[in-house]
């Protein structure tokens, strides 16, 4: 059972980095707004929850598919006019972007207070994902933990593809690596910067829509996921996205198995200073990119 | 020999003239608008300010940045709200000398460690017990942590971005330490209830006024430090650093030693901070000492100017009046409008209000200089009249 806790960790914190890991991996900006892109999916899902049940109950057992991609898209827009609006004058200067995009994180959070209210909200889930599913009589798993587990292990997949398969994902690290010469064989670079910010808040948007399944939303939602993130993703090796697994997977496991032993708060104080011993020793994460510098 | 050293201090007028504007405004302007009450507040603020001056040492000098150094900050308050802390214990079990009381409680000891049932005082809590100890811990603990932290993170080339997210994870872990160890830190409340320092009652209306001019005098003390250090030829280094590391590097410096030295002198600095919070404030909370009110701290620096000093304690002083009385009456707006400074001086003015000053504050001294000059203005006015008293 506790090895399934943590798995379940696993994928919260894998979904939530995988965004992370293509805007402060690959283009190294701080995006302290992740949590709220992630607070926009999941109001989406409640808000298209509601409206189904209001008006069209009939599909109350397919909506939650097409609730995914409307957070997607949500989440897309929303990171393309942060982009076009902010981000792309502080390219340069990369401590910058932490405290503007604190700065649009403060806004959204009270955006969404001012639209939705300060109590917590929940979507109605399909009754596909309710139950759980006992392979044999002492284990007992529960069906949204599997879902969101299917979901982060096809979302870094499709992560996977887009970067190291695409020509899109070529643009992109061609961008990282040297934005001049990429800008002078003919990659718009303006236009990929653009795409990829917005490409890592649609996949925050994702897993908000996910995290409807685990548990209820409130205007603070994202902020407390924040922090854990960037220390997966920089544990992981910014910019490695196999680093980014394996550093959810030993953080969420490691901080599950010492729940078994210790208090919730004491395992967590543990896990933290491991980690940021560990970054100590290897300051480029887990696995880091051979560069010459 | 004064004013060779007040030279070194203040390469021209300008900065001479705004220091004394500030000082003039820290010890005359506030105590005379305010009531015991506002000024209490202020000295608040002006404790919040400590630490945005220790920013501007490491970040807007050094090009560190640190997101936690509210946990700093926070180390030098529960340094001192500890001996109060004690001194409030032994003075509780002086009135109440009955037997019955004794019985029921250890003597001397903190009300939450009995709520905790800790019947001896904690080892951690042995050198508040004197004064002097305690003033030594508050200096040398945050120093030293930031020592070693430094050291261990600078001499592995852990750089900038890094490092913000490691002193925040750091700031958090130290967060979930004050909460969760009860007995020793008095948990999610906090050390509550500080009523005396040394025998003198703090939470009267004297003692505020008093420690409100203690806390603006440290501060300026603190600046006239940092300007010191910042003029010497340490402060260079340290500029030349945070423009170009790797050439400082292949000079024959240890980059390194001088990074540290500049966050252990802001963590040193932001201590003295929160240490006047806890006397000005009387108590302590490890809600202060999160990474919310860390980037506060950096915003306070941002906003008033990253490599002003003087700046910095504007801006503590803006956010934080605008907190309070905006909050009050429209706590929906505030956010909004606390987002819009983010994202302005980091955008616009990333040299925030001091830089602003800079650029256009010899055009608008010049401007007044032009039209409040009375003769000046009177022949814009009406030429033929300066030219009747002329003739008469």
């Amino acid at each position: 059972m506790q090895g399934f806790a943590g798995l379940s960790q696993f994928s919260v914190f894998l979904l939530m980095a995988l965004g992370l890991a293509i805007i402060f991996g690959q283009m190294k900006v701080i995006n302290m707004a992740h949590g709220e892109f992630l607070t926009a999916g999941a109001y989406t899902t409640v808000v298209i929850s509601d409206l189904v049940t209001k008006y069209c109950p009939s599909l109350l057992p397919y909506y939650f598919i097409f609730a995914i991609i409307m957070a997607f898209v949500v989440a897309f827009l929303l990171g393309y006019l942060v982009e076009f609006m902010l981000v792309r004058h502080l390219y340069h200067r990369a401590l910058d972007t932490l405290l503007a995009t604190w700065g649009v994180s403060m806004i959204m959070q009270q955006g969404f207070r001012f639209i939705f209210g300060g109590r917590e909200d929940s979507a109605i889930l399909p009754e596909w994902l309710m139950g759980s599913w006992s392979p044999t009589d002492t284990i007992d798993i529960p069906l949204n933990g599997l879902f969101l587990l299917g979901t982060s292990i096809v979302m870094t997949l499709l992560v996977a593809f887009l970067m190291h398969r695409s020509r899109w994902g070529l643009n992109v690290r061609a961008t990282v690596q040297n934005r001049e010469m990429a800008n002078a064989v003919g990659i718009n670079t303006k236009k990929v910067d653009r795409v990829t910010f917005a490409l890592g808040c649609g996949i925050a948007g994702i897993a908000g829509a996910v995290f409807t399944t685990i548990g209820s939303v409130s205007p603070a939602a994202g902020s407390l996921y924040i922090v854990d993130t960037f220390i997966v993703v920089v544990f992981g090796g910014a910019g490695s996205l196999l680093g980014t697994v394996l550093a959810a997977f030993s953080i969420a496991q490691s901080q599950s198995i010492l729940e078994f032993f210790l208090s919730g708060v004491l395992a967590k104080v543990w896990v933290l200073a491991i980690v940021v011993g560990i970054l100590m020793i290897k300051p480029q994460g887990l696995i880091a990119n051979r560069v010459r510098k | 020999m004064f004013k060779q050293s007040i030279k070194k201090l203040f390469p021209d007028r300008a900065h001479q003239l705004s220091f004394l504007i500030l000082a003039v405004v820290l010890l005359v302007g506030i105590p005379l608008f305010c009531d015991s009450f506002r000024l209490n507040m202020a000295a608040k603020y002006l404790s919040l300010a400590f630490a945005a001056v220790g920013l501007v040492i490491c970040w807007g000098y050094g090009g560190i940045l640190s997101l936690g150094q509210a946990a700093f900050w926070g180390i030098g308050g529960y340094c001192m709200a500890a001996f109060l802390k004690l001194e409030a214990a032994r003075n509780i079990a002086m009135e109440q000398g009955s037997d019955q009381i004794k019985a029921l409680t250890t003597v001397g000891l903190p009300d939450f460690m009995d709520w905790n049932q800790i019947t001896e005082l904690p080892r951690l809590w042995y050198p508040f017990k004197s004064f002097p100890l305690t003033m030594i811990c508050l200096l040398v603990v945050p120093g030293l942590i930031a020592y070693l932290l430094g050291n261990a993170i600078f001499k592995r080339r852990v750089n900038g971005v890094y490092f913000a997210i490691i002193t925040q994870a750091l700031c958090w872990l130290m967060e979930i330490l004050f909460v969760t160890s009860q007995g020793l830190t008095g948990g999610i409340n906090g050390i509550t209830d500080l009523r005396t320092c040394l025998g003198w009652d703090i939470q009267s209306d004297s003692a505020h006024n008093i420690l409100y001019f203690l806390t603006a005098l440290l501060l300026l003390g603190s600046i006239l430090l940092s300007k010191r250090v910042l003029h010497s030829k340490m402060g260079k280094i340290l500029v030349a650093i945070r423009d170009m590391e790797d050439r400082v590097r292949f000079s024959g410096y240890d980059v390194s030693n001088f990074k540290v030295f500049a966050f252990a002198f802001a963590a040193v600095i932001s201590a003295i901070g929160g240490a006047l919070f806890s006397l000005n404030v009387g108590f302590m909370s490890p809600k202060l000492v999160t990474i919310e009110p860390s980037i506060y701290m950096v915003i306070f620096c941002a906003l008033g100017g990253r490599r002003s000093l003087i700046g910095a304690v504007y801006g503590t002083l803006i956010v934080c009046l605008g907190r309070t009385f905006l909050s009050e009456k429209f706590p929906e707006l505030w956010m909004f409008i606390m987002g819009g400074i983010f994202i302005l001086t980091t955008v616009v003015c990333s040299d925030g209000l001091a830089g602003l000053v800079e650029q256009y504050g010899s055009r608008l001294w010049n401007f007044i200089k032009k039209y409040t000059r009375i003769d000046v203005l009177l022949a814009k006015i009406s030429p033929r009249l300066t030219l009747s008293k002329e003739q008469s």
